[in-house]
Formats: structure tokens, sequence, C-alpha cells
């Protein structure tokens, strides 16, 4: 099969759904001819469907998202980019309050057809305020699909779907994983939302991990592998809807569980996961839940200090090591 | 305006500094030295410095992205700047801040936020501050044109506006935010038109002309300082280089960079200041020398500091 990169995956998700669809359009700050994406995901898109529907905002995050969520509920289909994924704090109330609410509390006359993408995650030395991996934050929000694709494949089958779907979808990518590259078909196919996919199958451990920390548990695995330990990686692509059953089936095989995610520990994304594996499968768990995650720190600039809070090989490792014996 | 010698020479020294840190910075950067993303202040000099030299140690600026001119002009360490910037424990943040977020409190540099137009009503608190603790101190409030379009900039100035905050906001017009020209996201051509919303005086100066943005800054100043409220200052100039580091800023058209280029801060005030006779070629070569050779050793002292530890990354989260 062809490889592709996880960006080139994105921008045919895009290219194809706005071929396949009149009413969907992109809207960002530099998402235009001039600049292409700030991650050059929307490289060519202005050339090939004109500035009107790849639309240059001013630096106007509360309103991008606003814009988007008007649009979506008289007919079009927004996908809204905010650049780093930090900055989704500014357009937190159109996001919580408004694109996730107007569904519910206006009692279903309406829908919200909105995907808003936005990078997360560290390691390129940006800082507090470029860094962050914020899933969890919206995880608490009813009313909100989210997608994390890991790999070239699942960004582009997720972002179809993400933009197909009547609902918002928050789509979550991640800076480090532009550049990756893996096989993609040449056909036409979407990922359903709520399916794990178990990226590498395994008897003694089980590894959630998500965005690039899938990656980091792969090449962990790998490395423990060599130790005669079996580990099983598995990436819930979406966290809402999220694929319990899969994880829990796991944990049933494996008695094991280790949670990987780059975002803080406290109340993130691995807590909740924590908390669903212990309410429907504590029977099954031969060892104590373990997580790996950003030690509830900011993101801080320098790369001894940002290598220290952001989760590697070694600390799956060692987490691994000290529930499997 | 006339200005004593002394004060003119300072303020070309600052913007001499600004501008052979700046090339420091993008050299070290190429040696691959600087981790991380590179907001070059180069171009700007003036508006830093025209703003900076009104103000008193005890005055507060804030600062953003681009902030290394606000820094070196508002009083920070060459040394301590660099440091910063490479990510060493000797830097202003301990490393923990990096290019985009340089402080100073020591010099009322209250800080550099990334995050676009988050600055401005920081700067307004720091005013009510100030009226609320009754002293006569000043804030001058750094950002682009690009944050004009951020809601802050609307909810930030209109608060100053309506308590009489010592206020001096600075937009810093370089046409472009990132690879979006100002005409793409607005319809005005001025910035500072948007004073009329609040009620403030609006202002736009040449922004390449270090004496043009002091003047405008000084009536500012002491309207803040005697608490008659905020201004609006926006200062035309450009960026020499692209927005970042990977930036080769293709979205600019050659003539226009070049026509820019002609209108460089730095050259223009030197030719004023000889044509003053407020300096000789001799001078300037003199100061030129000490420039270059303050800069190099902050680049040593960066180069040769530690980097933090690992675990310090722990440190000053929470009491
Ligand atoms: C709220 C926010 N949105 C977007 C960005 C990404 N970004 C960084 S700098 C920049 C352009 C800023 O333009 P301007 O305010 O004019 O300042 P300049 O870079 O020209 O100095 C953008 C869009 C950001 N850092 N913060």
């Amino acid at each position: 099969m062809r490889q592709i990169t996880y960006r080139d995956a994105l921008r045919e998700a895009l290219r194809e759904e706005m071929l396949r669809d009149k009413t969907v359009f992109v809207l960002g700050e530099d998402v235009g001819r001039y600049w292409q994406g700030a991650f050059k995901v929307t490289k060519g898109l202005a050339e090939e469907f004109g500035d009107e529907r790849v639309r240059d905002t001013p630096i106007s995050e509360s309103a991008i998202v606003g814009v988007a969520a008007g649009a979506a509920i008289t007919g079009m289909k927004p996908i809204a980019e905010i650049m780093f994924g930090d900055l989704s704090a500014l357009a937190m109330d159109q996001i919580a309050n408004q694109v996730a609410k107007l569904r519910y509390m206006f009692g279903g006359q309406t829908r919200v057809p909105v995907v808003i993408r936005m990078p997360f995650g560290a390691g390129v030395n940006i800082a507090a305020h470029h860094s962050q991996s914020l899933e969890a934050w919206f995880m608490h929000v009813p009313g909100l699909k989210i997608a994390l694709p890991s790999t070239p494949y699942d960004a582009k089958g997720l972002l179809k779907t993400a933009i197909r779907d009547g609902d918002p979808v928050m789509f979550f990518e991640h800076k480090l994983l532009y550049p990756l590259e893996g096989p993609v078909p040449e056909e036409e196919y979407t990922i359903p939302f709520g399916v794990a996919d178990v990226k590498r199958e395994g008897e003694d451990v089980t590894v959630v991990a998500t965005l690039y920390m899938v990656h980091k548990a792969l090449a962990a695995a790998k490395m423990l592998s060599k130790e005669g330990i079996d580990v099983e990686v598995i990436d819930p692509r979406t966290l809402a809807p999220l694929d319990k059953q899969s994880i829990v089936n796991s944990v049933k095989n494996t008695g094991r569980i280790v949670i990987v995610t780059e975002d803080c520990k406290t109340a993130g994304v691995s807590a909740e996961i924590a908390a669903i594996v212990a309410e429907e499968s504590l029977d099954y768990l031969d060892a104590p839940i373990k997580r790996v995650a950003e030690p509830d720190t900011p993101i801080p600039f320098s790369p001894p200090l940002e290598q220290f809070v952001i989760p590697n090989e070694k600390s799956i490792i060692k987490a691994v090591k000290e529930i499997v014996y | 305006m006339n200005l004593e010698k002394e004060k003119l020479l300072e303020m070309y020294r600052k913007m001499l500094e600004i501008r052979h840190f700046e090339e420091k910075a993008f050299e070290l950067y190429g040696q691959n030295l600087v981790p991380g993303t590179l907001h070059l202040y180069a171009g700007q000099e003036a508006v830093a410095v025209g703003v900076c030299a009104n103000l008193r140690k005890d005055d507060y600026i804030t600062s953003t992205h681009r902030g290394h001119g606000h820094c070196i002009a508002k009083g920070a360490q060459l040394d301590r700047i660099m440091a910063e910037i490479l990510g060493k424990k000797t830097g202003y943040c301990k490393g923990k801040g990096g290019s985009m977020h340089i402080a100073d409190f020591s010099v009322g540099m209250l800080g550099a936020t990334a995050v676009v137009g988050a600055g401005i009503p920081i700067a307004s608190g720091a005013g009510l501050s100030i009226k609320l603790r009754g002293t006569d101190q000043v804030v001058a409030c750094f950002f682009g044109e690009g944050a004009s379009n951020q809601g802050t900039f609307h909810e930030g100035i209109n608060m100053a506006a309506i308590w009489t905050l010592p206020v001096v906001f600075v937009c810093e017009n370089n046409l472009y935010a990132m690879g979006t020209r100002q005409t793409n996201v607005m319809l005005i051509e001025n910035v500072a038109e948007r004073a009329v919303a609040y009620g403030i005086p609006g202002v736009t100066v040449d922004g390449n002309d270090v004496l043009a943005v002091y003047e405008a800054a000084h009536e500012a100043v002491k309207r803040a300082r005697e608490s008659r409220g905020p201004t609006l200052i926006e200062c035309k100039t450009y960026r020499h280089k692209g927005h970042s580091r990977f930036d080769p800023a293709t979205y600019r058209p050659k003539e226009e960079v070049e026509e820019w280029l002609k209108k460089d801060s730095v050259q223009r005030f030197k030719a004023k200041l000889l044509e003053m006779k407020i300096l000789t070629e001799t001078e300037v070569d003199k100061i030129e020398q000490d420039v270059i050779a303050a800069v190099e050793k902050a680049a040593k002292f960066a180069i040769d500091s530690p980097c933090p530890a690992p675990e310090e990354a722990l440190e000053d989260v929470c009491a």
C-alpha cells in the first residue's frame, strides 16, 4: 500500500470531503494561500477551492468557533482550525457552552455539525503556551465528540467520519505526528467512532495510549518483548464515544493495565480510563492500575526540563515492570 | 522635541543593542544552540526604545512572543536574556520560559505572553494596581496589529478607559500577522482609529522614527502619570525577517521589503545624530564596537552557562 504522511492524510480527507459536499468549508488563522496552515495541513486547498471555502481569519479564536457554530446551525459544515490546542482556551465558551449545548438546550431542534481541529503535544521546545495536551477539558463536556488519531490511516478515516458526523467533533492532532508516514489506501474509507484499534496484540499487559504516546508505547513494547514481556497496545482513537468494551476485554485477558497519555495526570484522560477499568473489571485485575502521564506541571521550555515531564519509553517500561513480575 | 545629548546617545545605543542582539540570536540559532523557535524584533527597535525611553525603572511593561527588544529597552540584562533563549539555568526564567516568555520583574518587565493579545488585560490590571496603590507608575503594553483583532484588545482597553488607568497601549503595526496582511483582516487603515470606540486618544506614528515614537509616548506617559487615563499609540513598522525562524516570508512583495529596509530605524537615527552633530563617525564606530562586545559577552555567558537539572521542571508550580 502507498505510504503518505499524517499531514497529507489529513489534507486528503479535507479535500475529498470538500469535493463531496459543497457545504464543507475551512476557516482559521493562516489556513489560506499565504501560509497554508501553521503545519501545512491545508496546503493547496485555497488554490483549489478558493478563498471563500478556505478562509483566513483574524486572530480571533472565540469568533472562529462561534462563527463556525452559527454557520453550522444554518446549513453549512465548517471545519475550524485552531492553530495550537493551547489557544482553544480563548474559544472555550463557544466550544463548551455554545457548540456543545445548542442541540440539547434547544430540545433537539438543531444540530451543530462542526469539526474543530487543533494540534496538541510537547517535544519541540515551544514552552507553556504552545505545548499542552488538553484532551481532558473537552472530555468533561457532554455534547462533544473527540477523535485523536495516531497514524496517517486513522487520521484520514476519522477526519472523514468527523466531517460527516452531524454533531460537533473535537479533532486532536499531535505536532510530532505530522511528518509520520504510514500506509493509507487510495480508495475511499471511513473509520467509525467508538472503535478502538489494537495496535499490537499481547498477553501479559494492556497498554492504552493516545496520539504520540501510541508510538512510544509501541517502542516500549518492542523493547519489553526482548525481556519476554508481551504487551498489548490499544489506541482508543476516539475518547467520546470511548470504546470501553475493547479496553475491558483486553484487561480481562491480561489482568494488567498501564494507561499512557501526554496530558497532566490529575483529572486527566488516564484518570477516566482508570476509573472505568476499576468500575468494570476490577475482579480481573492481578495488579494495580498504572498511569504514565505528565507530572502536573506546565510544559517547560529548556530541553532537559521538557524531556523530563513528557512520558517516554523508559517511564512506560518502568510502569509495566512494576506490575508484571 | 529637544532631548539632551546623553538621552539621545542612550537611545541610539539601546537600538543598536537590540539589533546586534537579534543578529547574534539568529546566528546562535543557526548553530543549533537555540531550542524551539525565534521571533526576531529586528526592524522594530524604534518602538521599544522610543516608548521605554519615557519610562522609569519602576514603571511596567508587558510584552509578546516578539519580545527581546522590549526586555532590552526596559533595561533587562543581555546575558540573562540570551541565557533564557538558550534554555539555561542562568536565564531570567531558569530555562522554563524561553524566547517567547522572558520576564524581568526587577526592572518592571512583567513578562512576555505568547498567547496573542493576552498581555493587554494584564497591562490594564497592572494599571489598576497602580491606581489602587496610589503610586504614579505607568504601564506600557506592547502588542501587534494582529492582536488588535482579539477580544482581549476590546475588553482590556475598554476597562482601562472607563477606570482611567495609567496604561499606554502600544500597537506595533508591522503589517503582517504571520502570513496575514493587515488589509485582509481589518477594513481600517490605522489601528489607532479604534481608540474612538473607547473614548481615549489614539495616535498613529512612524514606528521607524524613534523620535516620533518618543514624542507620542512622552505625551501618553505624561497623561497616564497624571491620572488622565490610557492612550492607544500605533507605530507603523516592519519586521526585517520572517515571522519566525522557519518563515521565508514569501508573502511579502520584494519591493515592499526593500522599501522598508530603506526606512530602517537604526540607520535613520544614526544619520540624524550625525547630521545634528551629536555623533561623529568615530564615535559611531566606538559605540558599535562597544555594543558588539557586550553582545558577544552575553552570548558567551549564555553558552557557558549550565542547563537546568531535569527535576527543576517540578519547581515553581505552586507553593
Ligand atoms: C491567541 C493566539 N492565536 C494564534 C497564535 C499564533 N500566532 C503567534 S504569533 C501570531 C501573529 C501575531 O501577529 P501580531 O500580533 O501582529 O504580532 P507580530 O507577530 O506581527 O509581532 C500568531 C497568529 C498565538 N500565539 N496566540
